[in-house]
């Protein structure tokens, strides 16, 4: 991978994700900035997330460049069985950047190997989705003013969620406090147990999402918990409640606290929260288009140091 | 049962090698991923292949002897997926001439099959790749789709 592909969080290091920020903090002010003329992007979604491949696609727009691809693999070769390899080859001939999505883990990965331009993966099935990590960073800075100390609370699903895996992952350079709080069947696996004990990061475990734990934390980050991960539907009826937030709930809850949701949500966050000034998540998603925005940049070399900023429009 | 007679019996369980290698303390349990690893299946010369054998260090263990064929490093150090303290004998005319033990590579290309069933390298014609995340325990990562697995679980392709 001899340039700027992201496919894994893990690809870059603190002061790497301190200059995404730093950068999304500055498309958030100046969010129109012709940076991409002349450069076209493909947005290649193998498996359809509109969320995700709108906010890239306005990224792009908003930064001046065009887009090309598509939404949806049953319109294109791949469902005559072309291989990724030879689609990503094809595209490679007529773009700067390719945006990614696809159903299969390690596909992204496997596109940087085959080709020149730089890839950026928008999510690989359940292995990664960097730009939410990054979007996610970008909104706990945002908030708080800082990354460094905070008392971070994951709730849901934290056995499958890879958003809440990367998140952990991201944050070792910034000293976090965790908990985690899940029912025994979605409890973090043992893995980033390791990876925190191994980096120092102090966390808990709580079955229970209780006032305290509430009370105590500068970043609640709700998952989703999810039927079809359920061996036991009678342990699914029984906890699938004793996760959602409700507004009530935050009554003696922090000042600065804030609700960070990856979307979308179902039942985990009452509809009464969304009034409080304490929800974050649809402000949050807004984010990502700015984070992308940097991510863009940072993937196609573009050094925001050296532009005219006077030429904002 | 005197001692000569028991002597006689082991010497009688694998023959003796000429010219070739030795592939010793191999756990029983992973010897037939090693004889795959190693290719044996297609090979012209004699090979012998024991298993369940009394070893000290072990409890159990399997060996592997092939004559008339020296393996390259590379090749033999990609047992140690399977069989992290194997050794190796090479025997040049009924002597032990050299004995090395095998090293894990930090990089494991192909011979190991990913376990899972959405990654790139069980969809597409695309070689494995794992590194080794903890040589002790000889944990190994798929470098596509990020999944673990211990040498116990590893199948290979």
């Amino acid at each position: 991978m001899g340039n700027n592909s992201l496919v894994s969080i893990a690809d870059i290091n603190k002061a790497e994700i301190l200059e995404i920020l730093e950068a999304a903090a500055y498309f958030e002010a100046h969010p129109n900035h012709k940076l991409l003329d002349g450069k076209v992007v493909a947005t290649l979604f193998f498996e359809p997330s509109t969320r995700t491949r709108l906010s890239f696609e306005t990224a792009v727009n908003r930064l001046g460049g065009r887009v090309i691809g598509f939404s949806d693999a049953g319109t294109t070769s791949t469902s005559k069985g072309e291989t990724l390899k030879d689609t990503i080859k094809m595209v490679s001939n007529y773009v700067d950047l390719i945006i990614m999505r696809h159903f299969i883990e390690g596909a992204a990965r496997y596109a940087t190997e085959v080709t020149d331009i730089p890839v950026i993966n928008a999510g690989d099935g359940a292995n990664q989705h960097p730009s939410q990590t990054l979007l996610d960073l970008y909104s706990i800075y945002k908030t708080q003013g800082t990354l460094n100390d905070l008392n971070i609370t994951l709730v849901g699903d934290l056995k499958y969620g890879r958003t809440v895996h990367s998140l952990i992952m991201a944050m070792q350079y910034f000293n976090p406090t965790f908990r985690f709080v899940a029912c025994e069947e979605l409890k973090m696996p043992e893995e980033y147990k390791q990876f925190c004990r191994d980096k120092g990061i102090t966390f808990t475990e709580e079955t229970n999402f209780s006032k305290d734990v509430i009370d105590s934390s500068d970043i609640i980050y709700m998952t989703r918990v999810q039927r079809e991960r359920f061996t036991d539907l009678m342990e699914y009826e029984r906890v699938k409640d004793r996760y959602s937030l409700h507004n009530s709930m935050l009554d003696t809850s922090k000042p600065n606290l804030k609700i960070l949701h990856p979307l979308p949500r179902v039942n985990e966050i009452a509809q009464d929260v969304d009034d409080n000034p304490k929800a974050y998540y649809f402000q949050q998603a807004r984010n990502g288009l700015y984070a992308r925005q940097a991510i863009i940049c940072r993937a196609l070399g573009i050094d925001l140091s050296t532009i005219n900023r006077s030429s904002d429009c | 049962m005197s001692a000569s007679h028991t002597s006689n019996k082991k010497s009688l369980a694998v023959a003796a090698l000429r010219n070739g290698t030795v592939i010793d303390h191999i756990p029983e349990s992973t010897l037939f991923k090693a004889v795959r690893i190693l290719g044996i299946e297609n090979l012209q010369t004699a090979v012998t292949i024991g298993n369940n054998l009394e070893s000290s260090k072990l409890g159990k263990k399997g060996i592997i002897k092939v004559s008339d064929v020296e393996f390259d490093e590379n090749t033999l150090n990609r047992i140690a997926i399977v069989a992290p303290k194997a050794k190796i004998n090479i025997i040049r005319d009924y002597e032990v001439t050299e004995k090395r033990e095998v090293v894990l590579p930090d990089r494991i290309l192909g011979i190991v099959k990913c376990p899972n069933p959405k990654c790139i390298t069980n969809n597409e014609p695309v070689q494995t790749k794992f590194d080794v995340i903890d040589r002790e325990h000889v944990i190994l990562r798929c470098h596509y789709c990020g999944r673990a697995l211990t040498s116990q679980d590893a199948v290979i392709e």
